[in-house]
């Protein structure tokens, strides 16, 4: 027990030290040393950006330190900024897919919020006036066609179902053929949440890309990995496994209005190059934001634990 | 991404160390920082990992060596005996009413931890117990949350209760009470909403229910891949409704799990079962022990100084090992020797378990050869058919003594011949020990094979 309370004691030290945002970590320090770093190398771990992104981050950030010759902490905030920004960079074609006929895949482990971006995806893309088709391929959770029906009548777009336990690729066939003779915009396709060691469903998962590759060659594909932002550093393993199935084209990032920084995106993007393009902050259609990296790198440094004490 | 386990590296760290009898700050500081990385890799807190080094390390410095273990072997010993005394040594079980008492269970966590279908999966838990138990549908803010209750409840045979979306989920418990009153059940599990912790209505949502029903449990459900913010999560759900367990899910992905860790150090509540699939029976008792290995990443390591420990008695050893140096050695101790060894799984399987020493590697052939088990065994009886005085005083061993010997275990007189052959080699070979230990790799175990 004695660990127990020697950690919440020093959880509410911190808790009472918060100055919030960025500047505490840079104007606590008076000069650069390795306490300094120290301090900036837990804050990024405890974000869940991982040991090795942020010993490359911190190197990175020592070397332009010494380039410039700068002395105080003040000074290399921007530096840091700037460096994790870099890495954030989304590319310029990252939406292309809206204004174009496209087929968006959304894939990912159980419970990140597959089906519940969807139906947000599918409210951005109605209320931008396009032709919106989902189709519901999740056939193996209980009830989860029930729910991506539910969010269909709330925006708008049409669904193309079959009953629970179907063949998913079949789904995604007839889903492709609706869109083809209804001249859909954008195709959404909903999967079921999968365990990225699971030999069967990845399997299963490699049937509906070869399906998509066949029927609706013509499209414009999009494959979203959604990633729940409280996960660690097994999303790293996620992403190997599903890339190793699927071209996955970028992240949705759920889950970032609780405490969670969703650091582990940093880890994925150094690691597969892979850009975080939106992220989830809460449960309404208008809560699926596209990715800004000031914002999100902001929010990484924004220290608070939880109650927002 | 595939880390280098844990065993490897601290094995690279004190591959200059062998036999020393105590470990210094500097060993200790060494291998604590491959653990701490072990650890944050696994996803432990950072400020749980730095508590738990710490603590380590303490306890660590200065600690006598166990004869059988490299020091490496003994920091990570002393790492995972606090690990487990950490996440609690034994399982713990869900309490429940006697005979026709409700119990109340309700299940709290984020989205996506996998509240509904662990509900259903403790529902089949229950009812193989015996017990009655009703499902309650309090989440009524997710699109066909009911819908995927009921549906569950019905694959476990299990009733649900639910009065659709449009009610409070304070009065759905309530009227879901007296059902089960009225219609004798004795479980009742409340399946609430997905919420963050940091949504203060919502979280006042389960304070309510909290009030106007008597839960008997609160369980928070959390997925096993969760990273830093684990601690947050957990702390805050603790501080604002209080808990009494949690059950982990997705544990049958690959992650570490390095959250559990994290969880029992903040909360200090107890976890009761994880979540090892989708099919609905797929929910296992929890074994911290188990886990603790898993977070280290090093399962096998660990059994094998288990049974080090358990079955060579330090003292015993270090007798031996002054006995060796003397040349004092005979039969008898021979014959302890090769006890020691078949208590702990015979060459072959110690060999298997030592990092960077699996099947196919040279090792293996300098070491043990193939039938070495078989061995084993021949020598054994040939030693048993010899006479006390003979195991004493080896040199006493005369032709027609041999002769005796050789009827008496049923062999040929040749393998008399070799085997006490090949005991005065090794006695010779046993001198130059300490010499010979740093050259063969073996000595960490000090067979004299």
């Amino acid at each position: 027990m004695g660990l127990f309370s020697k950690l919440k004691e020093g959880l509410s030290k911190t808790r009472d030290n918060i100055v919030s945002g960025i500047d505490s970590i840079f104007s606590g320090f008076s000069s650069i040393d390795d306490d300094f770093y120290d301090e900036l190398e837990e804050t990024l771990i405890m974000g869940d950006i991982g040991v090795r992104a942020t010993d490359e981050i911190i190197e990175e950030l020592k070397e332009k330190v010494k380039e410039n010759k700068i002395k105080q902490p003040m000074e290399c905030k921007q530096l840091l900024i700037d460096t994790i920004k870099e890495k954030m960079d989304l590319g310029e074609n990252a939406y292309d897919f809206e204004n174009q006929k496209s087929i968006v895949m959304l894939i990912g482990v159980n419970g990140v919020g597959k089906t519940t971006s969807v139906g947000k995806l599918a409210g951005h893309l109605r209320a931008m006036d396009k032709k919106v088709i989902m189709a519901a391929a999740d056939t193996f959770r209980a009830a989860a066609i029930e729910q991506l029906t539910e969010w269909s009548h709330r925006t708008g777009a049409d669904i193309i179902a079959q009953s629970e336990g179907s063949d998913p690729a079949a789904v995604i066939f007839d889903s492709i053929a609706a869109a083809k003779a209804r001249h859909a915009d954008v195709l959404l396709c909903d999967t079921a949440g999968r365990l990225h060691n699971k030999k069967n469903l990845m399997a299963e998962l490699a049937k509906i890309d070869r399906v998509i590759e066949r029927e609706y060659s013509d499209a414009y594909r999009e494959n979203l990995i959604v990633l729940d932002a409280t996960t660690g550093q097994n999303a790293l393993s996620q992403l190997k496994e599903f890339k190793e199935v699927t071209d996955i084209t970028g992240i949705i990032l759920t889950k970032m209005d609780g405490t969670a920084k969703g650091g582990i995106a940093v880890a994925i993007q150094a690691e597969y190059g892979i850009p975080v393009k939106y992220i989830g902050v809460g449960e309404q259609v208008e809560d699926l934001q596209k990715f800004n990296s000031e914002d999100f790198v902001n929010a990484l440094f924004d220290v608070h634990l939880s109650d927002g004490e | 991404m595939a880390f280098d386990s844990l065993s490897d590296k601290l094995q690279n760290i004190f591959k200059n160390l062998r036999g020393k009898g105590r470990l210094t700050e500097a060993d200790v500081k060494a291998a604590l920082k491959e653990v701490k990385m072990a650890l944050l890799e696994a996803d432990v807190n950072f400020k749980v990992v730095k508590q738990f080094v710490k603590s380590v390390e303490e306890r660590a410095v200065g600690q006598d060596v166990l004869t059988s273990l490299t020091p490496g072997q003994m920091v990570i010993k002393i790492v995972n005996e606090e690990m487990v005394s950490l996440m609690g040594s034994e399982t713990t079980e869900i309490t429940i009413k006697p005979g026709n008492d409700i119990t109340v269970i309700l299940m709290a966590g984020l989205q996506g931890a996998g509240k509904t279908t662990t509900t259903a999966k403790l529902a089949g838990k229950f009812k193989e117990k015996g017990k009655k138990p009703l499902l309650v549908a309090c989440d009524v803010y997710r699109p066909a949350a009911v819908e995927q209750l009921q549906i569950n409840g019905e694959k476990q045979g299990v009733e649900v209760f639910a009065m659709g979306t449009s009610q409070n989920p304070v009065d759905i418990a309530k009227a879901a009470m007296n059902h089960a009153k009225m219609n004798n059940f004795n479980v009742v599990i409340l399946d609430t909403a997905g919420r963050l912790h940091v949504d203060e209505d919502m979280m006042a949502e389960l304070q309510n229910i909290k009030e106007q029903v008597t839960v008997d449990q609160t369980i928070l459900v959390v997925d096993s891949m969760t990273g830093q913010d684990a601690v947050n999560v957990a702390a805050s759900f603790n501080e604002k409704i209080g808990i009494d367990g949690v059950i982990l899910t997705k544990l049958d992905g690959d992650t570490r799990g390095g959250a559990a860790l994290s969880i029992k150090a903040v909360t200090g509540k107890p976890i009761l079962y994880v979540g090892m699939g989708e099919k609905l029976s797929d929910l296992e008792q929890f074994y911290p022990d188990r886990m603790a290995s898993r977070i280290l990443g090093m399962g096998d390591v660990l059994t094998l100084i288990e049974k080090a420990e358990a079955q060579i008695d330090a003292d015993k050893a270090k007798e031996m090992e002054q006995k060796l140096k003397k040349a004092e050695f005979d039969f008898d101790d021979f014959l302890e020797y090769m006890g020691q060894i078949k208590n702990m799984g015979g060459i072959g399987s110690i060999m298997n378990m030592l990092p960077g020493m699996g099947l196919g590697s040279q090792m293996k052939n300098v070491a043990v050869p193939d039938d070495a088990e078989a061995n084993l065994k021949r020598t054994e009886s040939i030693i048993y058919s010899m006479t006390a005085k003979e195991r004493k005083n080896p040199d006493i061993l005369n032709p027609s003594r041999k002769n005796r010997i050789a009827k008496g275990a049923g062999v040929d007189i040749s393998e008399v011949n070799r085997l006490v052959k090949q005991f005065e080699q090794m006695k010779k070979m046993m001198k130059q020990m300490p010499g010979m230990m740093k050259g063969a790799k073996k000595g960490r175990f000090k067979l004299p094979f």
